[in-house]
């Protein structure tokens, strides 16, 4: 691998639901503008690490962390980070789409409104993350309409284009195509592969063909603990752990 | 057999069901305005609809009836509780919901329902014996002084403070049905998908902004709701108003004036009306409740419908 620029480092990771451990000593790296996987079958905390990484867990009481994540040179565990900031820079796509009950429009500019861009600035931008989601062509001319009236798989590339209209460094996907048909899953998986260019993205994934097809990295995971990480390409082929190689080739999941 | 037996099972249940449902939905709130109707068939064949409707005279002596008072207090009252108790009730939703800590949460919930549960009439108690010394005294003077400079707010409040009037009735109202909206509105609040919230988050919004532009927008039909639940509430309440309102059948020219309601005027006068044509005009009257309540309540449906309608496809 050429460049290998660490973008996230997470250091001995320790996670708790409340008295319950999640998350067991997770170290991994996660590289600038390439796709990780997070794969391991359900209940295995892959969605519960992909939402430390933006402090998604800090909306509920109880939730505690040990360890420490490393993005822009600080602990963005510490208890003075700027959540607000942070969650603008480490941006999230969820498992269903949640368009606001508003326009077309005004979804991606929602992220953008808040960072105070007004004027002609926003309306490029908005077409700018519609363009690069590739939804502008479907949209152009229906912006003022409500978002609800888009199709499922169309709502959750707005869901993305809302996403990277502020211009994220990290992309945080949550099983971004489980409520999808084949044909929309298929889109937005091309949309991942497209993103990288300028986004670092992790992605959790139930289907173990979209790892494949799109990441760099792959992360295994099962029982809260990190099994083996590493390119997508050996650990789909020759892993180094027997556990790795069941799962892959759907021994057990 | 079995299966021929729970065969029958479900039919028996569903023509049950059925029927309690038609009888309860259709039926008898016909069956109660056709009896409204008969009942004041005297006092309409008498003033007819519109003189009814547009007479301010109710004089029992002269048997000369007109409703044009009671229809006006009633909706001033109810207009104003509900003006007060509408944003205090969805401010106490969104704190109960987005901002207290859990273990606030269930303690003021609780505190929400027993309120709700206090019967109207030590509230009207309470208000006549206690909070109408107050606005008497010392709320009444104070916004008389502080709109005083206002040309339309100064007649609002214009007249000799007396603590019996529109004011003071409809706060206590407002009062009473901030309960119920609040945890109306408060369940609508709750229905919101935790997803939906963490998705504005995840855009680096604020508690504040997410409470205004998603948890907001997205239960804007369930606001809607709960102020018209209220709003029918507020429309039949008669006992704390009976207290506070002073019954006198007359249009307020100011909130600091004692006025009547629809439901005053029946629960002081059913027991004093000696003939024929007074209570039948009563029944009438009371006819124009029935009448303004189901209209409130279509006018909501449909509020509700057109705000789902522009989201919701």
């Amino acid at each position: 691998m050429e460049d290998k620029k660490v973008e996230i480092e997470v250091k001995n990771l320790n996670f708790y639901y409340g008295k319950d451990l999640a998350l067991k000593n997770i170290s991994m790296k996660v590289y600038h503008n390439k796709v990780t996987a997070l794969i391991g079958p359900s209940g295995c905390g892959k969605t519960t690490f992909l939402r430390c990484l933006n402090r998604m867990h800090d909306l509920y009481v109880g939730n505690r962390y040990e360890g420490e994540i490393i993005f822009e040179g600080k602990n963005i565990l510490d208890k003075n980070i700027d959540l607000i900031e942070l969650r603008s820079k480490i941006g999230m796509v969820f498992q269903k789409p949640t368009p606001f009950p508003m326009s077309i429009f005004d979804n991606v500019a929602y992220g953008l409104k808040l960072k105070e861009i007004k004027g002609s600035e926003l309306k490029d931008r908005v077409e700018a993350a519609l363009k690069d989601a590739a939804l502008w062509d479907e949209v152009k001319d229906r912006l003022k309409e409500s978002a609800f009236s888009l199709s499922g798989g169309q709502q959750q590339r707005l869901c993305i284009a809302r996403a990277i209209a502020v211009e994220p460094k990290v992309l945080l996907f949550d099983e971004p195509t489980s409520a999808l048909d084949p044909i929309s899953t298929a889109k937005i998986e091309d949309l991942i592969v497209e993103l990288k260019k300028k986004i670092t993205i992790v992605i959790v994934t139930h289907n173990m063909q979209q790892a494949a097809r799109t990441s760099d990295y792959t992360a295994f995971m099962y029982l809260g603990e990190l099994i083996e990480v590493g390119p997508t390409e050996k650990i789909f082929t020759n892993p180094d752990k027997k556990l790795t190689e069941d799962y892959i080739t759907g021994r057990f999941g | 057999m079995g299966k021929s037996f729970s065969y029958l099972i479900e039919i028996l249940t569903k023509y049950f069901l059925g029927f309690w449902a038609v009888f309860t939905g259709l039926l008898f709130p016909f069956v109660v305005f056709l009896i409204l109707l008969y009942e004041s068939k005297l006092a309409i064949q008498n003033f007819g609809l519109i003189n009814f409707l547009m007479s301010t005279k109710w004089d029992p002596v002269r048997e000369s009836f007109g409703a044009l008072p009671m229809i006006v207090g009633t909706l001033i009252s109810t207009f104003i509780a509900i003006l007060l108790a509408a944003p205090i009730s969805i401010g106490i939703a969104i704190f109960i919901t987005e901002l207290a800590p859990s273990w606030l949460k269930g303690i003021f919930t609780t505190a929400i329902e027993l309120l709700a549960a206090i019967p109207s009439i030590i509230y009207g108690m309470w208000g006549f014996l206690v909070f109408a010394k107050y606005m008497r005294e010392d709320i009444e003077p104070a916004l008389q002084k502080i709109f005083s400079p206002f040309p339309i707010l100064s007649q609002l409040f214009s007249g000799n403070p007396t603590g019996i009037d529109v004011l003071t009735t409809s706060v206590v109202l407002s009062i009473m049905i901030i309960p119920f909206m609040s945890s109306v509105v408060k369940d609508a609040f709750n229905l919101v998908p935790s997803v939906m919230k963490e998705s504005a988050y995840g855009l680096g919004a604020t508690k504040w902004e997410v409470v205004k532009d998603v948890v907001i927008p997205y239960t804007a039909s369930g606001i809607a709701g709960g102020l018209i639940l209220s709003t029918g509430r507020a429309l039949g309440e008669t006992m704390a108003v009976t207290f506070l309102a002073g019954n006198v059948p007359q249009i307020p020219k100011s909130l600091l004036e004692p006025f009547t309601t629809i439901t005053v005027a029946l629960a002081n006068q059913f027991t004093e009306a000696d003939t024929p044509l007074y209570l039948s005009s009563l029944f009438y009257l009371s006819l124009f409740l029935f009448v303004i309540s189901f209209g409130v309540l279509i006018l909501a449906k449909l509020m509700i419908l057109r705000i789902e309608k522009r989201w919701k496809k």
